[in-house]
């Protein structure tokens, strides 16, 4: 297995506002993510995490500091560049979904693969692979107010992952559902991780998704304060018990 | 899937739809009424013209249109345009107006047009009763049917007088509408001058047929030249000069195209309201389509294409009205005219306003955050 990150992030600084409304949100933040391992950024609210998130996914440029996203430096690059760089490595999970409500779920995700120019057939057979995969092949026509929450962040995690991206950047995927969806959507997260040998980047402060992380960077005021990894031989609770779990917490 | 969405947004909102497609119907049926008056009001204009047996024609000079020649052209202009090099022949036509009283009492004013049968230069058309050989009776008169009541007579058979003498109607047209809603009363030339109390030589115009293979620039210049006090013209050329008489100077033109005009901009703006308000409440999935990867291009297609359906459904329907409208109108004196043309450019105006409202929604789409989409 290669271990050559897929993102890096150095010395990463945001600004937000101006004057004596200035906030740094992000304090020199430097990361690497590499493929294979389900990273959660943890932080209480506040703490920078979405606006870091937004800045590794090159939606928001950084103030200073440089990004790599696979062999692309994201440093100074235009909106439509940031774009392509979006289409080609990311896939994004939202915290309240951002499913289309006028699609059903197979359209969903066909859209995310439309504009990466796959059309047609190729799409759909696509589309309802990864809905399979994600265990909706018999919601493929359902729109999103007939899915349940946990339902409808599956069609968001499909969606996420339908163009094979080498990253999946997730904010609070769980934050919306309740503890037995949360608990499905973090081991489908750690199984692309794994399975499909992608890096996963969640941002939480959901405890009940400690047991799944490979790696949990804790951020406090725009910094990095800590950093943990999965003991070695300790698997996610997908296939382990809660007390295996618990020591990761601990 | 561009399509798929901007038609899904589209459905999505049914009363806003509804706005849209009556903003572009409004539109449609507007400019269709207006430009269907422009283009009807034109054919009646420059039908006799068009309808006349000639390559030039030869008018007093400064005659503004075919109602306005007066009867001064007389055998000397005739004869010096017979023997210009290139003429093959010259046929006199009498036109002018005539005050028509009616058998019950009561009077209005025709346009009286006098032409011989056999010189083949001017014949009343879509003769519904009654032939050509009929006109040539004595004191014989042709009318469109669309006037009757107006001229105070039933059909054929009927006495009525116009100018100095009594007529008859010996033949009904239809289809032979007026602009200046003076009918058009159709008489042999001889009777023509009789009833208007002119010598027996005058005539309104001339209508000069060219010899096979006269060249009509060379022989219109030629006969401009011997007669100095006429104008020599084309068809095309004193069909121009008539509408420009009726339709411009008298501003009947520049009302119906003013009208025109109005309709595709409150159209315009409809369609642009609403779009915009479209667009601002799917603000949040234009940006969640750019966090994917979406070009903008990607997202100028989605609005494009909700502009572009709304165009087309508003068309469709906005065409249905119009031709119910233009049948309605078929048998009125001032009926609507819609050609395959005139279908074609109001379609294109109709896409063309929808991609023109479509921009204040791109200005807004061009503008978003894609960050926002860790705002909700």
């Amino acid at each position: 297995m290669t271990t050559t990150p897929v993102m890096q992030a150095d010395n990463i600084v945001k600004e937000l506002g101006s004057g004596a409304g200035l906030v740094v949100a992000v304090k020199g933040v430097s990361l690497e993510l590499v493929p294979g391992e389900l990273t959660l950024l943890m932080g209480p609210s506040g703490s920078g995490k979405t606006t870091l998130l937004s800045i590794l996914g090159g939606i928001m440029k950084p103030t200073s500091g440089s990004l790599r996203i696979a062999d692309t430096v994201i440093d100074g690059l235009s909106a439509e560049d940031l774009a392509k760089v979006r289409r080609e490595h990311l896939g994004f999970i939202f915290q309240s979904y951002n499913l289309f409500p006028t699609l059903n779920a197979i359209e969903n995700v066909r859209i995310a693969l439309d504009v990466r120019g796959i059309k047609g057939f190729a799409a759909t057979s696509r589309s309802e692979e990864v809905l399979r995969e994600v265990g909706l092949g018999h919601r493929l026509t359902n729109y999103p107010r007939n899915l349940s929450g946990g339902e409808q962040q599956r069609v968001a995690v499909a969606r996420a992952i339908a163009s094979s991206p080498s990253i999946v950047l997730a904010d609070e995927p769980t934050a919306a559902l309740d503890s037995e969806n949360g608990h499905a959507v973090m081991a489908l997260l750690s199984r692309i991780a794994k399975e499909q040998h992608r890096s996963v980047l969640a941002v939480t402060h959901d405890p009940r998704t400690l047991g799944y992380a490979d790696r949990v960077i804790r951020i406090e005021d725009g910094r990095i304060v800590g950093e943990e990894r999965r003991p070695e031989g300790i698997d996610a609770p997908e296939i382990t018990d809660l007390t295996k779990r618990r020591k990761l917490h601990a | 899937m561009v399509f798929t969405l901007a038609l899904r947004n589209l459905l999505h909102d049914r009363v806003r739809l509804a706005v849209t497609l009556i903003g572009i119907l409004f539109s449609i049926v507007l400019v269709a009424v207006q430009l269907g008056l422009y283009l009807g009001s034109s054919r009646m204009i420059t039908a006799n013209i068009a309808r006349s047996n000639a390559d030039l024609i030869v008018t007093t000079f400064g005659a503004k249109s075919f109602e306005d020649g007066g009867l001064l052209l007389g055998d000397r202009e005739r004869h010096q345009a017979l023997a210009t090099p290139g003429v093959e022949s010259v046929v006199p036509l009498v036109v002018a107006f005539a005050e028509w009283r009616k058998p019950e009492g009561g009077s209005s004013r025709v346009v009286l047009v006098g032409a011989d049968a056999d010189d083949q230069g001017l014949l009343p058309w879509g003769l519904i009763q009654g032939t050509v050989e009929d006109i040539k009776a004595p004191d014989a008169i042709a009318v469109d049917s669309t006037y009757l009541s107006e001229l105070g007579v039933n059909g054929i058979g009927d006495t009525a007088q116009a100018a100095g003498g009594r007529v008859k109607i010996r033949a009904l047209t239809e289809g032979i509408r007026s602009f200046t809603q003076s009918p058009y009363a159709y008489t042999t030339l001889n009777r023509a001058r009789q009833l208007l109390g002119a010598d027996d030589d005058k005539s309104t115009f001339l209508l000069v047929k060219l010899a096979p293979g006269a060249n009509i620039t060379e022989v219109q210049n030629d006969l401009a030249k011997r007669l100095d006090s006429a104008d020599v013209l084309t068809k095309d050329e004193f069909e121009s000069r008539s509408l420009k008489q009726w339709l411009f100077r008298t501003g009947a033109g520049l009302a119906l195209i003013g009208g025109a005009i109005l309709g595709s901009l409150v159209g315009t703006v409809i369609v642009a309201q609403t779009l915009y308000s479209s667009t601002k409440d799917h603000i949040h999935e234009f940006a969640t389509l750019r966090a994917l990867g979406s070009s903008r291009g990607y997202i100028y297609k989605v609005i494009l294409a909700q502009a572009g359906l709304s165009a087309i459904m508003g068309y469709v329907l906005g065409m249905i009205i119009a031709l119910i409208i233009l049948y309605l109108s078929r048998n009125s004196s001032l009926p609507l005219v819609m050609t395959p043309g005139l279908a074609f450019w109001l379609f294109a105006l109709t896409l063309f306003m929808c991609a023109i409202s479509a921009l204040s929604a791109i200005v807004k789409v061009t503008k978003i955050d894609p960050a926002t989409v860790f705002a909700r």
